[in-house]
């Protein structure tokens, strides 16, 4: 898969991103610089235990966190161009059209009191110049692509009027309409029937594929990653602890916390599971110990370890935030 | 199919009407029952003989039983015969059309001034929620909602009435004569109706804004490109519309009640005078149609809101 366009560098690169909440202590930081890129057409997987930022981190890139409380610095690269320092005019053009977003709970993500032609046709006429009568045949192509049955005649029904998976595929073709650069998928199966999981796993897997989109998956299942992605990020308390290529990190993880939960997996076959636990607790944000964030839980935890720990690079493209991630050898999923 | 819906609803809604109108016009026979004095006395004059005032008593069936008097007038009513009053002989239909529009255009005009001053102010708020400009309109709202309408009434009346001299401060003329004229006579009652309608419609209006703001279909919205002002003008204002029609109904019914004070203040002859003159003289046929017009308004009022939020949220169903 191509990771770099012409120009050399990729889809999106996002630097040293630093999130935090303000409230009446001051502020809450919530990731500490994250970074990772994601290449034009490269689905790339993220995960991590609940609270360690990745929602906030997917909203971060569309501009989407609350204007008053959101405190975010750091670069967002999107074709070179940092989201970050862009005018919100601009920003807005960006959203939905080159980047769009697609969430966990489809119950609640689509208005209640317009259509879905309509939601899906004011997205495309947001973004393009098309007549009503072009923008309503898009719309119904859309619904065809995400495998709505007989979809001009379900344009007109209201999102109450469709099951959670059939929801969920009408926020697909919604985020797919103007041809993005880049989906955000945030857990978009968690809040469905397992068997309807698989069929918007896979609906997303092949519109990836015929249409070239990139996609940055956030999810609890790392069989989904496997299946999907070419790329695993990892994230722990606010940083992404290690990046590494699915297969490689499947085999031999290079932080001991992927290595905790890829362990603990059922079987990469099984679908639907939640991310396994390790024993001990997360920090809670804003009291995270200056060295690795991971120690308290880590079974390799030794003297350096309290130092603070940058992402290190290892060899073929791994990166990980553990000084010992070279010596040790970190059992995966596969052996 | 829709249609068949609406249209079983609205059968139903005007059925269960029905005995909503029985109670409320028995109860106020109830209670007219209870208030001291009698008519018949009043009828006969001064220095009448016990005599007169016996007949005066079997000619208007006063003498009856009080359940079968109520039997009587309704047996009338459901014939659509309201009778007359008993101390002027006027029929209660003619009282009804001659009072009740002036009634109904105050109160409309209250409820038209509430929502065009409410609605900019509660979005106002809600767009800038946290703001000082939020805190002074929901302070202001807070102070309208508490303030009773009379006593605006009697300030507004020193002021643009006695003081500037803009506005009439008592009387009135028929809308149905010179509609012009009646708005002119109507502004000082309808202001001092709707600050307490101002103060609600903008509460909630900023309230549901607010809370529609932060929901995650909103959250979509940004997310697919749509400008801020068109996520509030077309999304929000949607969404809170049912809200705000059922805040608008119950301020209707809350403003027509509200009548009958300020009517009072402002020498107005509306329909809310002619219940507190024909309660104070006994004059129970008035009395009991008066009642009847304002309860039969405010149902299909009530109707006619909830038909409103049914096409507005295809969600609601009969
Ligand atoms: N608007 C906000 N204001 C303040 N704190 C927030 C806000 N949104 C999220 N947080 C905090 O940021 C942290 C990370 O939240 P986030 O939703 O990104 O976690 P997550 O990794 O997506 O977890 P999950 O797997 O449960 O979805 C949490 O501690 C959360 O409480
Ligand atoms: S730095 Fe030390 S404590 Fe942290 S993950 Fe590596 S080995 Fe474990
Ligand atoms: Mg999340």
């Amino acid at each position: 898969m191509a990771h770099d366009d012409h120009t050399g560098q990729p889809l999106l690169a996002v630097n040293n991103l630093n999130i935090a909440f303000a409230n009446d202590a001051g502020e809450t930081a919530i990731t500490r610089d994250v970074s990772f890129t994601v290449g034009h057409g490269e689905r790339v997987g993220v995960v991590g235990e609940s609270g360690c930022g990745k929602t906030v981190t997917g909203l971060a890139l569309l501009g989407l966190l609350p204007e008053r409380t959101a405190r975010v610095r750091g670069e967002i690269l999107f074709q070179g161009r940092d989201l970050l320092n862009m005018p919100a005019r601009e920003l807005r053009r960006l959203r939905g059209r080159d980047i769009s977003m697609i969430f966990q709970e489809p119950m609640s993500a689509l208005d209640p009191v317009f259509t879905i032609g309509e939601q899906l046709t004011e997205t495309l006429r947001a973004h393009e110049k098309v007549g009503r009568r072009e923008a309503r045949e898009r719309a119904v192509a859309a619904l065809e692509e995400v495998g709505i049955p007989s979809p001009h005649l379900r344009l007109d029904d209201y999102p109450y009027q469709f099951s959670g998976g059939m929801r969920q595929r009408v926020m697909i073709a919604m985020a797919l309409i103007c041809r993005p650069r880049l989906v955000i998928a945030d857990e978009p199966t968690t809040a469905l029937d397992v068997t309807v999981q698989a069929q918007i796993i896979d609906l997303l897997r092949e519109l990836s594929d015929t249409t070239g989109t990139a996609l940055l998956f956030i999810t609890h299942d790392l069989g989904v990653v496997a299946e999907t992605c070419s790329r695993l990020l990892t994230m722990y308390a606010g940083e992404v602890v290690e990046s590494a290529p699915v297969d490689t990190v499947l085999r031999r993880p290079a932080h001991p916390y992927s290595s905790g939960l890829l362990r603990s997996l059922p079987g990469l076959s099984e679908r639907g599971g939640r991310l396994p636990s390790i024993p001990g607790r997360v920090p809670a944000p804003g009291q995270m110990p200056a060295g690795c964030r991971f120690q308290a839980r880590c079974p390799h935890s030794a003297d350096g370890c309290e130092q603070g720990q940058p992402l290190r690079e290892l060899d073929n493209g791994r990166l990980a935030r553990c000084w010992r991630g070279a010596e040790l050898t970190l059992p995966g999923a596969v052996t | 199919m829709a249609n068949r819906v609406k249209q079983r609803m609205v059968a139903a809604r005007l059925l269960q009407a029905l005995p909503i109108l029985v109670l409320a016009t028995f109860i106020v026979f109830c209670l007219m029952q209870l208030i001291p004095g009698d008519v018949a006395v009043t009828l006969a004059g001064e220095n009448a003989s016990m005599e007169r005032i016996q007949q005066i008593r079997e000619a208007y069936g006063l003498n009856q039983p009080f359940l079968v008097q109520y039997g009587q007038w309704l047996a009338h009513a459901a014939q659509g015969e309201l009778g007359t009053s008993l101390l002027s002989g006027e029929p209660v239909a003619h009282t009804i059309a001659r009072t009740f529009p002036n009634t109904l255009l105050i109160a409309v005009y209250a409820v038209l001034v509430s929502v065009l001053v409410g609605v900019p102010l509660g979005i106002l708020a809600a767009t800038r929620a946290g703001s000082p400009l939020d805190s002074t309109i929901m302070g202001a709202a807070s102070l309208g909602v508490a303030v009773p309408n009379f006593w605006f009434g009697m300030i507004l009346v020193l002021f643009l009435a006695l003081g500037l001299q803009w506005f009439p401060a008592t009387g009135f003329v028929s809308p149905l004569e010179d509609f012009s004229g009646a708005l002119w006579y109507a502004t000082l009652p309808a202001l001092a109706l709707c600050t307490n309608g101002i103060a609600e419609v903008a509460r909630q209006l900023r309230g549901s804004l607010v809370e529609i703001q932060s929901s995650q279909h909103v959250r979509t919205l940004h997310a697919k490109g749509l400008s801020p002002a068109r996520i509030l003008w077309k999304h929000g204002l949607k969404n809170v519309s049912v809200n705000l029609l059922t805040v608008v109904g119950l301020l209707f019914n809350k403003i027509l009640a509200a009548t009958v004070v300020v009517e009072a203040v402002f020498a107005i002859p509306g329909i809310g005078s002619s219940i507190v003159n024909a309660v104070l003289q006994g004059d129970f046929p008035v009395v009991q149609g008066a009642v009847l017009a304002m309860v039969v308004t405010v149902i299909l009022v009530n109707l006619c809101t909830d038909l409103a939020c049914t096409v507005l949220d295809p969600r609601i169903h009969a």
